[in-house]
């Protein structure tokens, strides 16, 4: 299986356009061994599992040996050879063994980053090759023991089995069966007669041989997967350690990694022409997905067949199939550019304008005598919503992309404090735009670490609270309304009411005993504030949760805390599901309209010039249910030449609020609600102050999309 | 700045131009830049933007800001009607639309029809004129539209305005 010598960059083939093939599947694998690690329990880790950690390291091996990045096949070699020796139960994984190989992940992520050309500096390699090296020569000698479970192994101890087979078809040689019963003979020692009962034969065998070459002898007699092979004193050591070893896996691996195989040894083959590229062409992407699917159904029957001599761990299997299943229905996707989906956005989007303009012609004409026309228009406006919709949901993802990232910076951050910190994640399929995910991820970071920082105790002090020692971190995502809600929960200390007060009056903010507990914890997002004793690289800088609110509120989403002391934190993320699509009012001013997003619209009323007061000034406020807000006429914020002003504060009284401040727009006239496409003004033009976007409405025009926070700024100037 | 350099060093290249009238006067931009051309639509105005700046239109899912040479240049009265025109331009990986009164033709220009403007007082800053074309009786003011719809003057961009305010 060693290719560890072929570089494939010196072949005459240019390799260079498949490298962003390699780089991407390196990437998926890394991730995946990463996650991998992180689950796995050591003490009870199935061979399942190491088998996938193990295949994701040979796939980089493979894919790092043909397209010669030397560096990255050296540290997988390494990896390789542990792994390969725990999953074949020659070793036993310990939390060291994992550590070092998370540590060699990261390595290995380096190194793609600087073939990627994305620089940074050469990672220390030998290090952690050294690291893994002498763990796997300190665990060669505790080997011995379960040795001689190992089913491979040259020295295996000689083991009494029962082995069954079904009875010999009819078609099959006579003198076939007598030359396998002579070859059992000679590789061992029959202890019993053969007895052949409901159409299986079964025999009492000791042997050294493993159950795989075993297997192989019936190959002329019957399907050798037919054949069950008992081990009283292995399945007695399987229920010990529930379900752990994997001694005949060897089928799984050999027919997934064939692939790779054949792979590194084409560029060398002289045949090698033209056609050769059509093959990689072909073949080297959809490569790795068919390993996996490959390695899928062939590791499946030995499960089953595990499953039912171990009744116990029938519902474990059962549930690792089920999970296999799912892994193998996310392999069948494709990659597409961003810019590619997003172009279908844009052209689906003018389908459904060209489509309302169609509407909006045909609902003149005589309903008796255009009937089949206007039926055929209802059905157009649906099958362009379905399509809209549809199209939409290519650039939904779910929010499992950014909480993937989390558990390892959990684990590095409560190793680091010297805490005991478990990371609970949950409605991972939870679905948001791509451009909320990528910019999600930086605020939810710093919550988290704030969370296991600041919120989580010591264990001493958690035991002594009469809490269990770990501390957990809950992450959890789910859809509300028309927005999406991730909450960090942590079961730590709280937050400190005395302590935010008194560092908000040292910093002179405006605080009082009075204040309520929302506005309390509101206080952590002022800049600067923290309330860590000492400093540390983690957290306490007072630099993170002002920018947190800010980016969040960016996002056109809220940020909210509930806190108990002694009892946890809880941290409410609220956004909007996508960015491209917002609800609108759309209102008028004067001969213009705007589109004012409805999640800042609080409520609208006809305000009668009396509600309506003068300042000193120059300003003007209105009265709704005994609050006084601002008044803000959109006619002064965006003078309209052609139009009379409207000057008596007659009109619509729009109440918004942003950024926890409620004023009131003043404008003509309220038009309607509706869905709208944000485009970008920016693309052609600049940056309008006062206004976020642009959006086309259903006669085509266009009418621009207000930013309400910032038109209250410009409004106090 | 490449664009002052190539309007001082007057390397115009003979090529292929679209003419068109402002006023009394014709102008002649390089046809390479121009998308389409099409009437006047009714625009959606940005309110606090220049008045040459007519607003912003939907051509087929994009918002195109409309800029009026006219209302620029200060030259012919800025009327629309069905015969007001907009040209589409491509320039500098954006679109933009321009105003004017009439497209009259595409021209193929050689070298030595093209002589160097003249310093003098015009209302176009004579950085964006790249020549004079002396076409029959008439005469062409070759513009570098490029370099034009980028310039600070009109601001049509985040970092061209920015650059308007630092200057």
């Amino acid at each position: 299986m060693s290719n560890t010598g072929q570089s494939g960059g010196s072949s005459s083939i240019d390799m260079s356009q498949f490298y962003q093939v390699f780089f991407e599947e390196a990437e998926e694998h890394l991730s995946n061994m990463e996650s991998l690690l992180l689950s796995i329990d050591p003490a009870e880790a199935s061979g399942e599992e190491l088998n996938a950690i193990f295949r994701a390291a040979h796939s980089i091996k493979g894919g790092s040996g043909t397209f010669g990045f030397n560096d990255m096949t050296e540290v997988t070699h390494i990896l390789e050879s542990l792994l390969d020796r725990v999953r074949k139960n020659e070793m036993i994984l310990t939390t060291e063994m994992v550590d070092a190989l998370l540590a060699s992940g990261d390595v290995l992520k380096a190194q793609l980053a600087r073939h990627r050309g994305q620089g940074g500096e050469p990672p220390d390699a030998s290090g952690v090759c050294e690291r893994v090296k002498s763990l796997m020569n300190a665990g060669g000698a505790k080997a011995s023991a379960p040795a001689k479970t190992a089913s491979s192994s040259q020295h295996a101890a000689e083991r009494d089995l029962e082995i069954r087979f079904p009875e010999p078809a009819a078609d099959v040689d006579a003198a076939a069966v007598q030359d396998l019963y002579d070859t059992i003979g000679q590789l061992g020692a029959m202890t019993g007669e053969i007895e052949s009962k409901d159409g299986q034969r079964s025999f009492q065998y000791r042997t050294r041989k493993s159950d795989k070459e075993l297997r192989n002898l019936f190959a002329f007699v019957c399907d050798t997967q037919a054949v069950e092979i008992i081990d009283p004193q292995r399945a007695k050591a399987e229920d010990e350690a529930g379900f752990g070893l994997f001694g005949d896996a060897e089928p799984a691996k050999d027919d997934s990694f064939g692939f790779f195989d054949e792979l590194p040894a084409l560029p060398s083959a002289t045949t090698v022409k033209d056609d050769s590229f059509g093959f990689f062409g072909d073949d080297a992407p959809g490569l790795p997905a068919s390993v996996k699917s490959a390695a899928a159904p062939a590791a499946d029957p030995s499960i089953g067949r595990r499953a039912t001599d171990h009744a116990a761990a029938d519902a474990r299997s059962g549930r690792r199939e089920t999970d296999k299943n799912v892994a193998a229905a996310q392999d069948t996707s494709i990659r597409v550019s961003v810019e590619k989906v997003d172009q279908l956005i844009n052209q689906v989007g003018e389908l459904v304008i060209t489509q309302a303009m169609l509407a909006q012609a045909v609902s003149k004409l005589d309903p008796l005598l255009f009937q089949q026309m206007l039926s055929g228009m209802a059905d157009l406006e649906r099958n362009t919503r379905d399509l809209q919709e549809s199209v939409m949901s290519i650039r939904m993802l779910p929010i499992g992309f950014v909480f993937k990232r989390f558990p390892r910076m959990v684990r590095d951050l409560a190793g680091k404090l010297n805490k005991q910190v478990q990371l609970l994640t949950e409605g991972e399929g939870t679905e948001l735009d791509k451009g909320l995910i990528e910019k999600i991820a930086d605020p939810l970071n710093h919550l988290i670490r704030n969370s296991v920082d600041h919120g989580i105790e010591m264990p001493d002090a958690r035991v002594a609270a009469g809490k269990p020692a770990q501390g957990t971190v809950t992450l959890r995502a789910s859809h509300q309304g028309g927005s999406i809600l991730i909450e960090v929960v942590d079961d730590g200390k709280g937050l400190d009411r005395e302590k935010i007060l008194a560092k908000g009056r040292e910093r002179g903010l405006p605080v009082s005993d009075s204040m309520s507990d929302g506005e309390v914890w509101g206080l952590i997002f002022e800049a600067g504030f923290s309330t860590a004793d000492k400093v540390t690289d983690i957290s306490g800088r007072g630099v993170g949760m002002d920018v947190v609110k800010r980016n969040i509120a960016e996002l056109g989403g809220t940020v909210e805390i509930e806190s108990a002391t002694g009892h946890g934190t809880r941290m409410k993320v609220r956004l909007p599901l996508t960015l491209a699509i917002i609800d609108g009012m759309s209102v008028a001013v004067g001969e213009d309209v705007y589109i004012i997003p409805l999640a800042t619209v609080v409520e609208s009323l006809q305000a009668g010039s009396r509600a309506v007061r003068s300042v000193a000034g120059g300003g003007f406020v209105v009265e709704i249910r005994d609050e006084y807000l601002p008044v803000i006429s959109l006619h002064d914020l965006f003078p309209n030449d052609t139009a009379a002003k409207n000057e008596s504060k007659e009109g619509i009284m729009l109440v918004v609020e942003s950024e926890g401040v409620k004023n009131a727009f003043l404008v003509d006239e309220l038009l309607g609600q509706q869905q709208v496409v944000v485009k970008s003004l920016e693309s052609n033009y600049r940056r309008v102050p006062g206004v976020s976007g642009a959006t086309i409405m259903g006669d085509g025009r266009v009418a621009l999309i207000l930013d309400v926070p910032t038109l209250v700024r410009m409004s106090r100037h | 700045m490449s664009k002052i350099d190539a309007a001082s060093h007057g390397t115009i290249h003979a090529g292929e131009f679209l003419t068109f009238v402002l006023g009394s006067e014709e102008y002649g931009i390089d046809i390479l830049k121009v998308q389409e051309i099409r009437g006047y639509d009714a625009v959606t105005r940005i309110a606090n933007a220049p008045a040459f700046i007519k607003g912003v239109i939907n051509l087929r899912g994009i918002i195109v800001p409309i800029v009026d040479l006219r209302l620029k240049f200060q030259v012919g009265e800025a009327l629309y009607n069905d015969f007001t025109v907009v040209i589409i331009l491509n320039v500098s990986n954006r679109t933009v639309g321009v105003v004017v009164d009439g497209v009259s033709d595409v021209m193929a220009l050689t070298a030595d029809q093209i002589r160097p403007a003249p310093e003098f007082g015009a209302a176009v800053d004579t950085r964006y004129l790249t020549g004079l074309a002396a076409v029959e009786e008439r005469m062409l003011i070759l513009l570098d539209i490029e370099g034009l719809m980028s310039s600070g003057d009109l601001a049509l961009t985040d970092a061209a305005a920015d650059e308007a305010i630092a200057a």
